[in-house]
């Protein structure tokens, strides 16, 4: 037990040595929360827009107001003809433009279907899905009022309400996702380096010829990283909360029991990489690209699970976060308990217990 | 019985092509004896040090150590001996106290428990003891190295190359330190090679090229040297060499600092006649002897 105790005041030690590394260890997730956050958001807002009115009617003014008031839009230009309008979009200076027909006014008045048009720039199609079902929403807010006096013969009205975020806010999603990439990051970059450095400066040698258990060498490399991965959980948890309003429904005890889980099987995961290879960069290498880069593409973080190609859909299942994603946003933001989860949880035991065993088997005894 | 014991060890490293690096070695070392290999790099003294020392697996061939088995009994071995390898492998970042108690905790002790054993090479480093391992110069740190291979008391001490690289005063420094444990009956084997170093062993083994040339104590190697040998020097040692090495009547002819050492098949005065330089016999060192037993073997 003393030589453990004294091995992890070793590792504690190396990595006290080194505070630059500890201070990007520790500011990271938060640097990160922040640029997903304010940075790179996936909400659309102040999109600009043209407006081409061939009617200048009453009821085209007043469909134009109603683009104008809403917070999805700017109208930046009234182009006069569609040559003027092409020109705009050609320019990059407006994603929508409505073009609103010369009988618009008269088509109301006559009981005729009232035409307008919505032009989207699709260069960037997502953004050109979003505006033009904002714009449709605009357009179908305008009809309800203007029949508000009118009885229609039938009409079917829906009432839409968004579950667990109702703000549609885009840091529900990744915060979840961020806590799955940076724990991933921390514990298995780091355990495989750390290991993988004894070997590269010899010091290995001279443990292997001392009675220390190989278990306690792979272990004691584990504990500190454990430790800053739990206080990453919770400087994400509350910067989180207070700065980015993402509400915590579910209960905090669950919230890091499952934080823990998945910290141990990125540890293990660091293990195995540093018992296959022999130097920090090969280790930094696999650990950067072969285990950051499926994590974020595989794990839901980015793009959803379900639209992927199927041999995709089954490779995600072996990245441990996918399953942490999935239920941290549960427990998380539904508010579910824990045994609500159980089943990931299982899986992110069972990865554990494999990848443990595995590189305690790989472990090599000599050199 | 024998504190290390070596049987027909031999050891090839794949690649291509395979690099042979030991060939049948076999030798003995006795309990508390300060046992030295001699050998040039690449003589395969670092891959024997670490087949004894359990990290490193022969392909064929048996060895024991203070009579256990170094495959079988592996895990015993590691709790007995002290093993400082070639390349400094302490931790750079940890201070030289910090090093030290690391180590002797790892071996379930503690520094005051053998302090005794490490005093006179710690009292040099301790007014360093809070600086940084990496920060120490060469000599210091290979005295830092041996106290963490002494800090458990180890019955065997395995020393690979601890003077390589290390300035004379720090080396003759070492060696010292080396004649000090001899009370304590700690079985000592220790590379070098230097050759000088050679003659503060109790026994030495000569090695080339993964083999054993000699083994013996450094007085009757000397002594086998039984034919006469002469230091020659000119104003231009290199020409005379040349010269010295067409002529039929020289045995053999060499480099040696500052002076050439030359081996006549005959009569000296014969050979030097004619030639402007001067020449003096002298004792073989064991260096000269190396150099003999490299051109029989």
């Amino acid at each position: 037990m003393k030589q453990f105790v004294s091995f992890i005041k070793k590792e504690f030690l190396h990595i006290l040595r080194d505070p630059r590394t500890l201070m990007i260890l520790m500011a990271m997730p938060l640097v990160q929360l922040i640029i997903f956050g304010y940075a790179i958001t996936t909400e659309i807002n102040n999109s600009p827009m043209a407006v081409l009115d061939e009617n200048k009617g009453v009821e085209s003014l007043a469909l134009i107001e109603q683009f104008s008031k809403s917070t999805y839009f700017n109208l930046v230009s009234t182009p006069n003809n569609i040559a003027e309008t092409e020109e705009a979009f050609q320019r990059g200076q407006i994603k929508l433009a409505l073009i609103i027909t010369p009988s618009f006014g008269n088509d109301f008045l006559n009981g005729n279907i009232p035409q307008v048009q919505v032009l989207c720039d699709a260069t960037e199609p997502n953004e050109a899905n979003t505006v033009s079902k904002y714009a449709q929403q605009i357009i179908m807010q305008y009809q309800t009022r203007v029949h508000n006096n009118i009885e229609m013969p039938f009409m079917i009205h829906t009432n839409i309400r968004m579950l667990y975020n109702p703000q549609l806010k885009g840091a529900y999603n990744f915060v979840p996702g961020i806590m799955g990439l940076i724990l991933m990051l921390i514990c298995a970059m780091m355990t495989s380096i750390s290991i993988v450095r004894e070997k590269e400066q010899g010091t290995m040698e001279v443990l292997l010829v001392s009675p220390i258990k190989p278990i306690f060498i792979i272990f004691s490399k584990a504990i500190p990283y454990f430790v800053i991965a739990l206080a990453d959980v919770i400087g994400i948890l509350l910067l989180s909360y207070f700065l980015l309003d993402v509400p915590i429904v579910g209960s905090i005890v669950s919230i890091l029991f499952l934080s823990i889980l998945f910290i141990i099987s990125a540890l293990a995961l660091g293990m195995l990489i540093s018992s296959v290879t022999s130097s920090q960069q090969a280790a930094m290498l696999i650990s950067g690209v072969g285990l950051m880069l499926p994590t974020m593409m595989l794990s839901g973080l980015i793009f959803p699970i379900e639209n992927m190609p199927l041999p995709l859909q089954v490779i995600s299942n072996i990245i441990p976060a996918k399953w942490f994603i999935i239920a941290i946003k549960d427990v998380m933001i539904k508010g579910l308990p824990l045994f609500a989860i159980w089943e990931e949880c299982l899986i992110l035991a069972a990865m554990s217990i494999v990848l443990l065993t595995a590189s305690l088997k790989r472990f090599k005894n000599r050199l | 019985m024998n504190a290390i014991s070596v049987r027909k060890i031999a050891k090839t490293y794949a690649g291509k092509p395979p690099i042979l690096a030991l060939k049948d070695i076999s030798f003995d070392v006795k309990k508390g004896e300060l046992f030295g290999l001699i050998g040039p790099d690449g003589s395969g003294k670092t891959s024997l040090f670490r087949i004894l020392t359990t990290v490193l697996l022969a392909d064929a061939g048996t060895a024991q150590v203070e009579g256990l088995d170094v495959v079988k009994d592996f895990k015993k071995i590691r709790t007995m001996v002290g093993y400082m390898p070639g390349k400094f492998s302490l931790y750079q970042d940890l201070s030289v106290e910090e090093n030290l108690t690391f180590f002797a905790n790892v071996f379930n002790t503690s520094i005051e428990e053998n302090y005794h054993l490490i005093k006179d090479i710690y009292v040099q480093i301790a007014p360093f003891k809070d600086r940084k391992a990496g920060k120490l110069s060469g000599g210091m740190k290979q005295k830092l190295a041996l106290c963490c291979a002494l800090i458990h008391k180890p019955k065997v001490l395995f020393l690979d190359e601890p003077t390589t690289g290390v300035d004379p005063v720090s080396r003759s420094e070492f060696w010292e330190m080396l004649k000090k444990l001899k009370p304590e009956g700690i079985t000592i084997l220790v590379s070098t090679p230097y050759m000088d170093e050679a003659v503060l062993c109790d026994r030495i083994a000569m090695m080339q090229e993964g083999k054993i040339l000699s083994i013996d104590t450094p007085q009757l190697i000397v002594a086998q040297y039984d034919k006469p040998l002469y230091a020659i020097k000119a104003s231009n040692n290199y020409l005379l060499l040349q010269t010295l090495r067409q002529d039929p009547l020289v045995d053999s002819c060499y480099m040696f600092g500052e002076f050439l050492h030359l081996r006549p098949k005959g009569d000296i005065a014969l050979l030097m006649k004619g030639l402007n330089a001067s020449c003096s016999q002298i004792e073989p060192s064991i260096e000269d002897c190396f150099i003999e037993l490299m051109k029989l073997s």
